[in-house]
């Protein structure tokens, strides 16, 4: 559907930033926003924090009750008390193991709750947002937003716990080194600082490796996609090779992308192990003076050895979850952009709540633009009286469809350019849901959803009889193809109901239409995919059942319109001539034009050549 | 298991990764499992020299200097090690996106219809992804542990059958264990993703159909949708990580238990002289290795259990035979006349329900055969047979003579334009949307094109032209234009047989008048099939075809079936019969059986 003046502006999206953008390892912004999702499982999340400390200390208290056994115990040849320590170490594991069981999936709960909501709220805001934010939003990046983002932070639950285990654990290890012995801790400590200057060279060098990755990987989903739901183009234009190659290439490139940072992860490995020989080589080289000074039992040089075997653990899983890290971290960022997006069309605290309407519909002198500065309706005056049947004609890209979409409010009209009223209500002043329970739509393109007949046709009236449904099917034609159906009405109709022609899909999309039973009927060229045949039945079935009824038909045909109470004619925004098909006529104006170019390609021959320089299309300057 | 294997048989294309992988493992692991040995000796030392009261750097600084050069090994091992690894799997992952593309793109329509875009793409971006993981996890660093467990289960053996018997007690324990979660998991994580594809698709479908929810006001009806999937997600998410969680940390304690008994038990034979200390401590060195791994297997069994799950889902599609096959010994279709004939054609889209019955059809070279009908009477399954986007379940239909299944699909596809109803358009530019199909066109030709297709003086006001690029699906283009885009690629084709469907509805008076000019223009000497639905572009056509049930009703030219008196005259009376007599009829209530 062209939106009137967006043109070519309309491409790209919002302000958000880039998809590739990494954000930092810690955004206090993200974790702050995050906080009050995880507020209501606070109980379990404490229990989680506990578990956590109580098997961190656990995993530090074993070595350290190996080098005690040691020295108390297994030197003095006390056997009793090494049965004693034994079971102390047996118990210790118990503990371990329930706390470890405890820490992970009290985590876990925590998260996926967290995740549940976050999901639940972005598709509620999702669906505050108004149809312009969709129009200017790819639905890729919407689909990422909800799924992709929020699967980044599924993995950021799992990860906090990791994190923090990890860097509660290393603390751990660096206090009982100190505790155990100051000068021989510090000692084996000097390589800390060496570490941490390998990662301050690694860390931006790996984050741009990663950035490349994303950079790649999301283009090559986008063109596996794009193959995908164009394959029927593809297929017909004999394209296979020729797209195979240009993915290859997409491909490759992320492949080597991510060679580089296979190279640049794994690089890390020598350095972290040489580290940690050069520590227990101190460890070893101080602490054997130490112990032939009698300065240091052996059992604690053991411990030593064993914490230093350990401690490298924590540093190199931290790193790993460092990448993540960013990533949940971004994505987190994105997904709060996301819910701080105003609405730009939210109901008024004090809207009013439509209720029994009779049907009229004024607009006010409406000036409208989607870009500013690009008015698509101009100074438009209308007034549709209840139960009238009113016909919009005009070109492409006159402003009908526009017109429509201010009806149901799609779009707000600037307070200074004018109103549109239903029933005399101001429609910025009241419910929006109220409104379109009043109003349904059949648009040009049909469109369904994945689900049974049933569903598709009742939709959102769940509490419809399936009398109700029936009849509105067969008011329209639809039951009897329905019939034929495998399941009747519940047969699952594919993606977009790909199972039915253009036609039946219409069927149901007017038929869904009938069933909300709405006050005003808005028709967006909805036959236009319909057979003539077909076309003629509805048009019979609507004469029953826009009785009582408001509406507003949008039609190029023009042969479907001429017994509407009111045509209006529409060019370049404007309301260029208001009447019945007789005083329209006379008139002799474009809608005359317009009724005699119709014809005119039916009942004569075809135009040898055409005035070429006269052909325009999309936006057509003039008619006449 | 049967996708356990298939996995490690493509990652086995790239042997040379494999090998190189394995042999740096094999390296990393000799030296790293040496190490606890020295350490152990060097306790040994150390007490030995306390005991004689003299103390010997030397004897130190070997110890520390061999240690050094082990790790010092082992890191650079563990590099390559690693680096191939990760390369492997990457290499697997290229691999499958590009049979899965290729795979998916040559699929028929059938296919398509059946399979939603988002389960496609979610196979592409998650299970592809679980694959690569498990190649990096399941084969190269699997092995590692496993031979890292065997080395130093060895190791102690020898050292101490008996105190190597209980360390090593807990290794069948994970083994076993990890096994029977292996096989619970798997099943979660295939509902898991099962419900996460659901998730997709409510949400493409919601985003893409906004209008139509906006319109309804149907925001709650969508969020209780969502909801459902949502919970669904969540609950069996919490169900696979509460077994992930139960299984390591389970592991972990087998591990700190073995740790205990060989405090408890080497400690009584350090205390009876049978033991040194250096060799308990070496025994607890050893058994402090193999923590990392134990505390990994709890993600290597997830990672299995995804890949496996990952690799049904994946090799489901790619195992997916598209029922259009090409002969092994077609031909290729050079350039026919365009005589295309339907003999007793019969075709169903899902074996239930009959689409075409026994349908019988020709077409002369040049002529123009419209095709009308009421939705669902196969008009356009009858020109979706044309170019094999599907195959006939009986009869065939020839084109110059030759069986359409019998020659290349390539060449037949190549002999045939197609203007599609739903007209789709690349996120690319404008000219190369028009030379999708003959990318060797030239400028003047793509212009050509789009001028017989009335549509080069619009592109030619756009700032940027030809190379204007057009957004998500064509949408900054409106309907008429696409579909003038549509036909200008199929100008460019210059094909014998042109099919033209629904391809004038949705437009005002003004463009179905360029639209028209354009068709016309591109049908002359060429074969065409047009499904329309208006009289205007039927009644000229040299051969009608009134479609009901999957049969013909009627046919003939516009003058013989107006004397038929039949359905065509029906439709025809309905259009064109004075509009004030219509209209009439609409506005006075009709009785409930049609005329």
């Amino acid at each position: 559907m062209m939106m009137g003046g967006m043109g070519f502006s309309g491409r790209g999206g919002r302000g958000h930033p880039d998809e590739e953008m990494f954000g930092s390892v810690y955004d206090g912004k993200v974790v702050r926003r995050l906080l009050p999702y995880i507020w209501p499982f606070k109980r379990l999340a404490i229990i989680a924090a506990i578990a956590m400390l109580i098997y961190t200390g656990t995993q530090v208290a074993i070595p350290w009750l190996v080098g005690y056994t040691i020295d108390t115990y297994i030197k003095q040849g006390d056997l009793g008390g090494l049965t004693v320590m034994f079971i102390v170490f047996i118990c210790i594991a118990i503990v371990n193991w329930i706390m470890n069981f405890l820490q992970q999936f009290s985590m876990e709960k925590v998260g996926q709750g967290v995740l549940y909501n976050l999901r639940r709220d972005v598709f509620h805001h999702a669906q505050k947002q108004s149809v312009s934010f969709y129009d200017r939003t790819e639905v890729g990046r919407m689909m990422s937003r909800v799924q992709g983002d929020v699967g980044q932070l599924q993995e950021f639950a799992a990860l906090v716990v990791m994190t923090l285990g990890e860097l509660l654990g290393l603390i751990g290890i660096v206090v009982a080194l100190l505790i155990m012995d100051v000068q021989l801790g510090l000692t084996t400590m000097v390589v800390l600082p060496l570490l941490i200057l390998t990662m301050m060279v690694w860390q931006p060098l790996m984050r741009r490796a990663f950035m490349e990755v994303r950079r790649t990987i999301s283009i090559v989903n986008g063109e596996l996609n794009q193959n995908i739901t164009g394959v029927r183009v593809v297929q017909a234009m004999n394209r296979q090779e020729l797209n195979l190659e240009g993915f290859d290439k997409l491909n490759t490139d992320h492949r080597n992308a991510n060679f580089r940072t296979g190279k640049l992860g794994s690089g890390l490995l020598p350095v972290v192990d040489i580290l940690t020989a050069v520590a227990i080589g101190l460890a070893l080289y101080f602490g054997a003076r130490m112990v032939g000074g009698g300065d240091l039992e052996i059992g604690v040089l053991v411990a030593f050895i064993m914490y230093i075997q350990r401690f490298f653990d924590p540093i190199r899983n931290l790193t790993m979850m460092y990448t993540q890290l960013q990533r949940s971290m971004a994505s987190g960022s994105r997904i709060f952009d996301l819910l701080d997006w105003e609405p730009d069309l939210v109901d008024a605290p004090d809207a009013t709540v439509l209720s029994e309407i009779d049907g009229s519909i004024d607009f006010k002198d409406v000036t409208f633009s989607y870009v500013p500065g690009e008015d698509v309706l101009k100074n438009v005056n209308l007034r549709i009286e209840p139960g009238e049947v009113v016909a919009v004609v005009g070109p492409t890209g006159a402003g009908k469809t526009t017109l429509v979409s201010l009806m149901s409010r799609f779009y707000d009209v600037e307070p200074e350019r004018g109103a549109v009223l239903v029933d005399g209500y101001d429609v910025r002043e009241v419910q929006r849901s109220s409104l379109a329970k009043q109003m349904s739509m059949v648009l040009q393109e049909p469109y369904l959803f994945s689900g049974t007949v049933r569903e598709n046709i009742k939709y959102n009236h769940v509490e419809a009889t399936d009398e109700q449904m029936m009849e509105a099917a067969r008011a329209v034609g639809a039951h009897d193809f329905i019939m034929e159906l495998q399941h009747g009405y519940d047969t699952f109709l594919a993606e977009r109901g790909g199972n039915l022609s253009a036609g039946q899909r219409q069927l149901l999309s007017f038929a869904r239409a009938i069933v909300a039973n709405p006050k005003i009927l808005i028709l967006d060229e909805a036959t236009a995919n319909i057979d003539s045949y077909t076309e003629l039945l509805i048009q019979r079935a609507l004469a029953q059942l826009l009785r009582g009824r408001t509406a507003v038909v949008i039609a190029h045909r023009l042969s479907t319109i001429r017994g509407a109470d009111k045509i209006v004619v529409l060019n370049f925004g404007e309301v260029m001539e208001v009447g019945n098909h007789e005083e329209l006529m006379a008139r002799d104006g474009l809608y005359a034009h317009l009724y005699q170019m119709n014809y005119a390609a039916i009942d004569e021959p075809l135009p040898v050549s055409t005035n070429g320089a006269d052909q325009r299309s999309g936006r057509p300057r003039q008619i006449v | 298991m049967r996708e356990i294997s298939r996995i490690i048989g493509i990652a086995l294309h790239h042997k040379w990764r494999l090998i190189g992988a394995y042999a740096s493992m094999v390296g990393a692991l000799i030296s790293f499992v040496l190490i606890p040995r020295y350490l152990g000796n060097a306790i040994d030392r150390i007490v030995e020299m306390l005991d004689e009261g003299s103390y010997d750097q030397a004897v130190i600084v070997t110890v520390v200097g061999t240690v050094l050069g082990l790790m010092i090994i082992r890191g650079t091992l563990s590099y390559f090690q690693q680096y191939l690894g990760e390369a492997l799997s990457q290499m697997v992952s290229y691999d499958l996106r590009n049979r899965l593309y290729d795979h998916v793109q040559h699929m028929s329509f059938g296919f398509h219809d059946r399979h939603h875009t988002g389960a496609i793409m979610s196979r592409a971006i998650t299970d592809v992804e679980n694959i690569r993981m498990f190649i990096n996890m399941g084969l190269v660093r699997t092995p590692y542990f496993l031979a890292l467990f065997l080395a130093v289960a060895i190791i102690l053996l020898f050292e101490d059958w008996r105190l190597g018997l209980i360390s090593c007690s807990f290794m069948p324990i994970v083994m076993i264990y990890s096994a029977m979660i292996r096989l619970k998991m798997r099943n979660i994580w295939l509902i898991v993703q099962e419900k996460m594809a659901e998730m997709s698709t409510v949400l493409q479908e919601n985003f893409t159909g906004i209008r139509v929810v906006k319109a309804f006001a149907a925001e709650p009806h969508e969020e209780a949708k969502f909801e459902r999937r949502n919970q669904e997600v969540a609950g069996y998410f919490i169900e696979a990580e509460r077994m992930r969680a139960s299984s390591t940390a389970f592991m972990l304690f087998t591990f700190l238990a073995a740790m205990g008994l060989i405090l408890f038990f080497g400690g009584r034979q350090v205390i009876a002289g049978e033991m040194t200390p250096g060799e308990l401590a070496s025994f607890i060195f050893y058994l402090q290795i193999l923590q990392m791994p134990v505390r990994m297997a709890g993600w290597l069994v997830n990672s299995y259990a995804r890949a496996a799950s990952a690799g049904q889902r994946l090799f489901e599609i790619l195992d997916a035979e598209s029922p259009v096959r090409e002969e092994p010994n077609a031909r290729a279709l050079s350039r026919p006349r365009g005589h295309v004939k339907f003999e007793n054609v019969t075709f169903s889209y899902d074996t239930t329900r009959r689409v075409l019955r026994d349908l019988s059809l020709e077409a002369e070279p040049g002529k123009v055969v419209a095709l009308l009908g009421a939705p669902g009477s196969g008009k356009s399954s009858v020109v979706n047979l044309i170019p094999r986007f599907y195959d006939v379940d009986g009869g065939r239909i020839t084109i110059d003579g030759n069986d359409i299944r019998n020659v290349s699909l390539k060449s037949l596809r190549h002999n045939i334009g197609i203007v599609q109803q739903d007209v789709y358009l690349f996120t690319t530019s404008i000219r190369e949307n028009i030379a999708y199909g003959n990318v060797d066109a030239t400028d003047e030709m793509i212009e050509r094109a789009a001028e017989i297709a009335q549509m080069d003086e619009f592109i030619r006001s756009l700032p940027e032209g030809y190379d204007t690029h057009v957004g998500e699906r064509g949408s900054t283009l409106s309907g008429g234009q696409r579909q003038r885009m549509s036909i200008a690629r199929a100008v460019l084709l210059d094909p014998p047989v042109l099919i033209l469907d629904d391809s004038t509805s949705s437009v005002d008076a003004r463009t179905e008048e360029l639209i028209r000019n354009a068709m016309e223009a591109v049908m002359v000497g060429r074969t065409t099939f047009v499904i329309a639905h208006r009289l205007s572009t039927v009644h000229r056509a040299d051969s009608i075809v009134v479609m009901k049930d999957g049969q013909i009703a009627e046919q003939g030219t516009h003058q013989e079936l107006l004397g038929m008196d039949g359905l065509y005259r029906e439709i025809y009376d309905l259009q064109l019969r004075p509009q004030e007599e219509v209209m009439r009829e609409i506005e006075s209530p009709i009785p409930a059986a049609g005329n």
